[in-house]
């Protein structure tokens, strides 16, 4: 993207350059901006119409005015980045980046504990890894947020944050420490736990055991400290939600069931088989976190289709965008091109621009930061060469909190 | 047996077997004896610039012409379509891919060449529906790459089929009378306990073992009467005779060099396949004059030799003139989205010219098919496509999908339709791949 210092001194611009090319070796490039204007053909608010000749204004790492380049000019010191079309950073609601790395070797790989099938009380910010390759390879193509941590695979494989995907350290990135707990229901678990448990149905077993004794521990005074029981006792009280990675309809149903049963907060994630329960998943009001559109049809998602999102959208089941677990090669997808194949067969463009911005930031809870161009928020902000669901259209600079984190087009 | 009745079964074998042949090989062409003429559509041939309302004709399975509108005659007893609105172009040439659900070799041997993937195909497997409805209608059916070589390769035109014989492509300098290649790997995905290597240089060496026995095996059956048939050494054979095209994965850039140097060493024809690490040794590749078969991934990792797998190879192959193409190494990538892989390789510059050759043309010529398919010229197979749009589109869909002038899928047939979408019990067919052996193939 073209940018053009509006710096009236000189030296200044200079300064910023050299500091530019400094910082430009590290992780996060950090230019000396505290005062940025983006302007874009088109301008995605996801806060009511796109802008046609927008401009973003950006003071201090949050947003300080959003409007069309008519009614707002550029105040001096403010450098100008420009794109055919803005928008909010991407947010991907279902990762694994961070403690699953590109390596795929034990040394990072993170995601599943494999001594017990049933482990919630294992922290995700424990093991995050702010400088992997994956996350920043994602920060890259415009993905700004992650909702990651331990992934499908066990009974409960452990808890879940959000994170920024900047900063050195997890510190730096959090945006949300503990927010979900993982579930999975489904075969997986019996394969990496050597057949322990081996029907779906003894997992049901297992999990309603764990959720009774956590009632349990809930009713009684000052027990003693159990950091198992303790998180879900969170679940059980609504602060934390259950994730349960459901395919097939009977773990689908069998997930209602436990909700039903617990009265915790459900998100089915995965859902290949959403479309043959359009109606109970209406009627339940659960969000779902679709499995990504090009999931392989083998196994549990066998059934999946690339219509699933469009059916959702027709049916009006709350749904979100992910990037998923992925155990071989590519190590990570990349969440706003599973939507886009989604887009090419049947949902709409609105949707599921929708869906990976304000309605992902919704779900997630962190909508007065994130999701929108609106003042006041963080300046996460995507600037690309085209419609961002085409193949040829690429992602060329990426601010977070206001700051430059890819100025290549990638 | 008593000596005429040997002779007499040989006749009505080999009766048979003609008989056979004419069955299925002309069957297809018999089946289009009326000429089709396509006309509005805006053709690619590949081979030629695009024509802008073109016309092309088909008849008996082959193309009779391709032209602009006005320069080509339409024969009076064609049945004419109208393809306005469409891109027509060649059928897709899969250089590398794993539907089918066959298999290779065993784990009783690193070096597999008398073991073919032939036998092992199910014809009726769904994912050769799949691979349709991504416009792909010649595939490199491979063995994986578990081994230092998993098997002999078959190339398959994807025809409806009731036996592996309507798919199977003649080819009479083979002894199995059938076109296919060899599969060879290097890299880390052999390396494993005995009888497989520890390392690259013993990789290297057993490979190497495996061609001087053939070189010396070849010298037999030149100099010697009557010399034993030897499975093993048969394919190895036609390989150093240029019969058989060598498909080497490989993805380090020390082990693309290698193979170089054993394909110097003992001149074999050879395909680098993924060849991940492309852009950091293309200028020795192009120098080598050796043709690569690339993959492109969303992103990088998953295994060490996959961490510098980058959109770029295409664009930095293609600037050191070297030739290129594509596979889907399905069930790596889907064959329904093969036109995506070619669209993020223009995407970091490479031409779109040689990104629609790299996925026709390109493979044609990396599987001694390029006579047959991979463009739209008079006497070629009449394998092609009709897309909605821009090939690079994400929006685009094939809309229909030709094999030997008979369409093999029409996306405005409902029942055909969810092959190209998914849905309940649509995939039923079993198939390799290498998501449930922990990606140890």
């Amino acid at each position: 993207m073209r940018i053009t210092g509006k710096h009236t001194n000189l030296l200044l611009l200079l300064a910023s350059f050299l500091l530019f090319s400094a910082c430009s070796g590290t992780q996060s490039v950090a230019l000396a901006q505290n005062q940025v204007a983006v302007k874009g053909d088109i301008v995605y608010t996801m806060a009511g119409e796109p802008i046609t000749n927008g401009i973003v204004l950006v003071r201090d790492g949050r947003i300080e005015r959003v409007g069309s380049q008519s009614s707002i000019s550029v105040p001096d010191g403010y450098d100008v980045f420009e794109a055919p079309v803005v928008t909010p950073g991407i947010i991907d609601t279902r990762s694994v980046v961070g403690l699953a790395g590109i390596y795929n070797v034990p040394h990072d790989q993170d995601q599943l504990e494999t001594s017990s099938p049933f482990q919630p009380e294992l922290r995700a910010f424990d093991a995050y890894n702010a400088r992997e390759d994956l996350v920043v390879w994602l920060r890259n193509l415009g993905i700004t947020t992650v909702h990651t941590g331990h992934g499908p695979g066990a009974l409960a494989s452990g808890q879940t944050m959000i994170v920024k995907t900047f900063g050195n350290t997890v510190e730096e990135a959090l945006v949300d420490s503990t927010t979900m707990v993982s579930f999975t229901l489904g075969p997986s678990v019996g394969s990496n736990f050597g057949g322990n448990p081996g029907t779906r149905s003894r997992s049901v077993a297992l999990i309603r055991s764990e959720f009774l004794k956590a009632v349990d521990y809930m009713n009684r005074d000052n027990p003693p400290r159990d950091l198992r029981m303790e998180i879900l006792v969170s679940i059980l009280k609504g602060g934390v939600r259950a994730m349960v990675s459901a395919h097939r309809v009977s773990e689908i149903m069998a997930a209602l069931r436990l909700q039903r049963e617990f009265g915790f907060d459900l998100v089915i994630e995965g859902a290949s088989e959403a479309y043959l329960v359009a109606d109970e998943l209406k009627e339940a009001g659960v969000h779902i976190i679709l499995h990504p559109t090009m999931t392989r049809t083998r196994g549990e998602t066998t059934n999946a289709a690339f219509t699933t999102a469009a059916v959702l959208a027709k049916h009006g089941i709350p749904f979100t965008f992910q990037s998923g677990f992925e155990s071989y090669v590519p190590k990570t997808r990349v969440v706003h091109y599973e939507a886009a194949i989604a887009v090419a067969n049947g949902l709409s463009f609105d949707h599921a621009m929708r869906a990976l911005t304000i309605d992902a930031a919704r779900f997630l809870g962190i909508d007065s930061r994130v999701g929108s161009l609106e003042r006041g928020k963080d300046a996460d902000i995507v600037l690309w060469e085209g419609d961002p669901f085409e193949y040829l259209s690429r992602v060329c600079t990426v601010f977070i909190h206001g700051e430059v984190a890819s100025d290549q087009c990638r | 047996m008593n000596k005429y009745l040997t002779i007499v079964a040989l006749l009505i074998g080999s009766w048979l077997v003609s008989g056979f042949f004419s069955l299925f090989f002309t069957a297809d062409a018999h089946a289009q004896e009326q000429p089709i003429a396509f006309t509005g559509a805006t053709i690619y041939p590949i081979s030629s610039p695009p024509i802008e309302n073109g016309v092309m004709v088909v008849q008996n399975g082959r193309i009779l012409a391709v032209g602009a509108a006005g320069s080509v005659t339409i024969p009076t007893a064609a049945q004419v379509k109208d393809a306005s609105g469409y891109i027509l172009m060649p059928g897709l040439v899969d250089t590398h891919s794993h539907i089918g659900g066959g298999d290779g070799g065993d784990r009783s041997s690193a070096l597999h060449p008398d073991v073919r993937i032939k036998d092992a195909v199910d014809v009726r497997s769904d994912t050769f529906r799949k691979a349709r409805t991504g416009g792909v209608t010649v595939a490199n059916v491979m063995p994986g790459s578990g081994h230092l070589l998993s098997g002999q390769t078959i190339y398959l035109k994807l025809r409806d089929a009731r036996t592996i014989y309507d798919m199977l492509i003649p080819d009479e300098n083979l002894r199995d009378g059938f076109m296919g290649g060899i599969k060879m790997a290097n890299g880390t995905n052999p390396l494993r306990q005995p009888p497989f290597p520890g390392t690259r240089a013993k990789s290297a060496t057993m490979q190497r073992e495996l061609f001087i026995q053939a070189q010396e095996y070849q010298q037999r059956l030149q100099n010697e009467e009557n010399v034993a048939r030897n499975l093993r050494l048969e394919p190895m054979v036609e390989a150093l005779e240029g019969n058989r095209i060598i498909h080497f994965h490989t993805h380090r850039h020390d082990d693309i060099l290698t193979v170089l140097r054993m394909q110097r060493e003992f001149g074999f024809r050879v395909v680098l396949h993924h060849v991940t690490d492309a852009w950091l040794v293309a200028d020795e590749i192009a120098a080598a004059g050796i043709p690569s078969s690339i993959i492109v991934l969303d992103t990088p990792g998953g295994k060490l030799e996959a961490i510098n797998l980058l959109y770029k190879s295409g664009r930095y192959l293609e600037e050191a003139g070297a030739d290129v193409a594509f596979h889907t190494d399905d069930s790596v990538t889907d064959s329904r989205l093969f036109f995506r892989m070619a669209a993020f390789a223009v995407r970091d510059g490479m031409s779109r010219e040689k990104a629609l050759e790299a996925l026709t043309l390109a493979g044609a010529r990396m599987l001694d098919l390029q006579d047959r398919v991979g463009s739209l010229e008079p006497g070629k197979d009449a394998d092609f496509i009709l897309l909605t749009g821009d090939p690079f589109s994400v929006y685009t869909h094939v809309q229909q999908t030709w094999i030997d002038g008979i369409k093999v899928f029409d996306r405005a047939n409902p029942d055909q339709l969810p092959f190209a979408t998914g849905g309940h019990e649509v995939y039923r067919g079993d198939y390799f791949d290498h998501y449930s052996t922990g990606g140890a193939q």
